[in-house]
């Protein structure tokens, strides 16, 4: 894209009017969808795709702009649900939208709390660390009643639901609305934030350590922020999937298999680049559906249905690989945007 | 400045050793206040090693360095760049990922006063900095001519340029002390010229101290004010540049015969 020395902010005056047409268009689009999609579109795809979307935002900040590998994204969800639950139950007073803020803050809190071992180790040791933190909180909230309220099924749920300010989000078209809303503007808050200092001092240590810290670079910090900020939006993600998605939740809902999809997501995806979460997100809803709307058409009466769900998952284990030899960059490199050669964000720092 | 008084930077016995293997020993010199000083000497002298225990890279075994009047055991990676001490490095050490502008703009992360909140409302105080930033950084990209590159991903720029943009991302914090390794190594003739006239304008105009590693020693010999030679973590010889020219366990150590007669 760069390639070619375009100055900075001389697009030509037709350009940025189909620039905010697109937008427009956009914004439309996303507004109007539960219109025009049905109920299972919205329920069962568009909203869980928007939360893991956050999710994988919220991690690629950590991975992909501050380079620092997490395992531990499920928990950091997970504690987010659970504060939520906690807040809603114990501080009925306190309006749903802030709750989610507190319950985002504290997800924060934890998250930088199992960051300070990053200013000492990196890579697969980092990996260790977050993965401390999944074992830790699933323990500890299956082990401690009172994380959900004691009852029988060990299930968290909000009683009163998705309602504040007198509106009610319980339907379908609140939830994505809802869902819409925080994800529109975490995305928003996390653009400016990469694009401003905070942003380039992530890049920096993720690009090049020791050099960052020479010139200047406030590593130890700049890395505290990215597991905080990566955190609070992950818990906020948590909370979502848990209430707006799910409708009950439980710890098996944010396991580690939730924290390799995150992951997955921002691999597939695109490391460093906001919308590649987009991407891969909805790589990782839609192609299972696409991949069970094909074997029904073709297989289905001739071969067992056990044995095609589990043809299904080889396929799309297969195709990740195949997917990431191909692309190592992720979709957002693959649809022609961003970054040129010789520049491919690695997983482990060397 | 913090004092006026004495030199800008002393090395006091400074030892470093890597697994028992010393690489640099006993090693003491004084940098003047607004002087380029050139550390010479063949591969393996030290001189890359003292520069990363100048800007807290590395620790030294022992010995202290005094820089402007204050002493250290060892520096702080990150004191030393509030400090005042800029670096650049042999092998650049760019932010690959970044464009040009945004590694030069990541040089003056420690003057930022924003917090994470503000940047994240894009409050007015976040976007004033952010154009202060920008516009002092393009100011800097302008001293070695590389706005043409400001938007470009620098992993895929030319190494010399790359180089160039190092220099810049050093001196755009306005450093009082700038430590440059090898700052003409892979530049052809012309390249070279040009960086050294920068340097030289940097150290007359900004009254910027300038420690630098180079092998060209015909630069050196025209750009340095001091010369200290190294060999084997030793100092061999320390004065300015004519002296150094002349003296014979420099010539027999380093410069060898040829080198001596070229610059005679």
């Amino acid at each position: 894209m760069s390639e070619i020395n375009l100055p900075a902010a001389a697009e030509p005056v037709d350009s940025i009017g189909l620039k905010a047409l697109g937008v427009a268009a956009a914004i439309a689009v996303l507004l109007a969808a539960p219109f025009l999609a049905s109920e299972y579109w919205i329920n069962a795809i568009i909203v869980p795709f928007l939360i893991l979307s956050l999710a994988g935002l919220g991690l690629n900040l950590l991975t992909g702009y501050a380079g620092q590998l997490s395992l531990g994204a499920g928990a950091f969800m997970m504690v987010g649900a659970y504060a939520t639950f906690s807040l809603q139950l114990r501080v009925p007073d306190l309006p749903l939208p802030l709750a989610l803020i507190v319950a985002g803050l504290i997800a924060g809190a934890v998250g930088l709390f199992f960051g300070i071992p990053s200013t000492r180790i990196k890579g697969f040791y980092l990996i260790v660390s977050t993965l401390a933190a999944q074992f830790f909180f699933e323990w500890l909230f299956l082990k401690f009643p009172w994380f959900y309220n004691g009852n029988s099924s060990a299930t968290i749920a909000l009683s009163r639901g998705l309602s504040f300010f007198g509106l009610d989000a319980n339907g379908p078209h609140g939830r994505y609305y809802l869902t819409l809303g925080i994800v529109a503007l975490l995305t928003l808050f996390s653009f400016n934030l990469i694009r401003g200092q905070t942003g380039r001092n992530w890049m920096a240590i993720r690009d090049m350590d020791t050099a960052a810290a020479v010139i200047g670079v406030p590593v130890f910090r700049a890395k505290l922020q990215a597991f905080a900020v990566s955190s609070f939006i992950l818990g906020i993600a948590g909370a979502l999937w848990a209430f707006a998605y799910l409708g009950s939740a439980s710890v098996q809902s944010f396991g580690l298999t939730r924290s390799y999809q995150i992951l997955f997501i921002i691999i597939i995806g695109g490391l460093g680049t906001i919308r590649g979460a987009y991407f891969g997100a909805a790589f990782v809803s839609l192609l299972p559906l696409a991949l069970d709307w094909l074997f029904q058409h073709v297989f289905s009466g001739h071969v067992d249905a056990g044995l095609l769900q589990n043809i299904q998952k080889a396929i799309f284990g297969l195709l990740i690989i195949w997917f990431l030899i191909k692309e190592p960059e992720g979709l957002a490199r693959l649809l022609g945007l961003r970054r040129a050669q010789g520049t491919r964000r690695r997983l482990f720092p060397s | 400045m913090a004092t006026s008084a004495g030199p800008a930077l002393e090395v006091r016995n400074v030892s470093l050793s890597f697994k028992g293997v010393k690489a640099i020993s006993e090693l003491s010199f004084q940098v003047e206040r607004r002087e380029i000083c050139a550390l010479i000497g063949p591969n393996g002298a030290g001189k890359s090693s003292l520069l990363n225990i100048l800007n807290g890279v590395y620790i030294p075994d022992s010995g202290e360095i005094v820089f402007e009047g204050e002493h250290f055991r060892r520096m702080q990676a990150l004191e030393a760049a509030r400090r005042g001490i800029g670096r650049g490095f042999q092998n650049n050490a760019l932010f690959s990922g970044m464009s040009v502008l945004d590694n030069v703009i990541a040089g003056l992360s420690r003057k930022s006063r924003v917090t994470l909140f503000e940047e994240a409302f894009r409050l007015p105080r976040a976007l004033s900095q952010e154009n202060a930033f920008r516009a002092r950084a393009l100011d800097v990209l302008k001293l070695f001519d590389l706005e043409k590159h400001a938007e470009t991903v620098v992993g895929t720029l030319p190494y010399g340029v790359q180089k160039k943009v190092e220099i810049a991302r050093a001196i755009v914090a306005k450093p009082r002390l700038l430590l440059l390794d090898e700052p003409l190594a892979g530049m052809n003739a012309n390249e070279k010229q040009e960086i050294a006239a920068v340097i030289a304008r940097l150290n007359r105009e900004l009254d910027l101290t300038i420690v630098l590693i180079e092998h060209d020693i015909g630069i050196v010999l025209k750009l340095a004010h001091h010369v200290v030679v190294l060999d084997y973590g030793r100092k061999l010889a320390d004065g300015p540049p004519e002296t150094i020219r002349d003296n014979p366990d420099v010539i027999a150590a380093y410069l060898g015969a040829q080198h001596a007669e070229a610059a005679a």
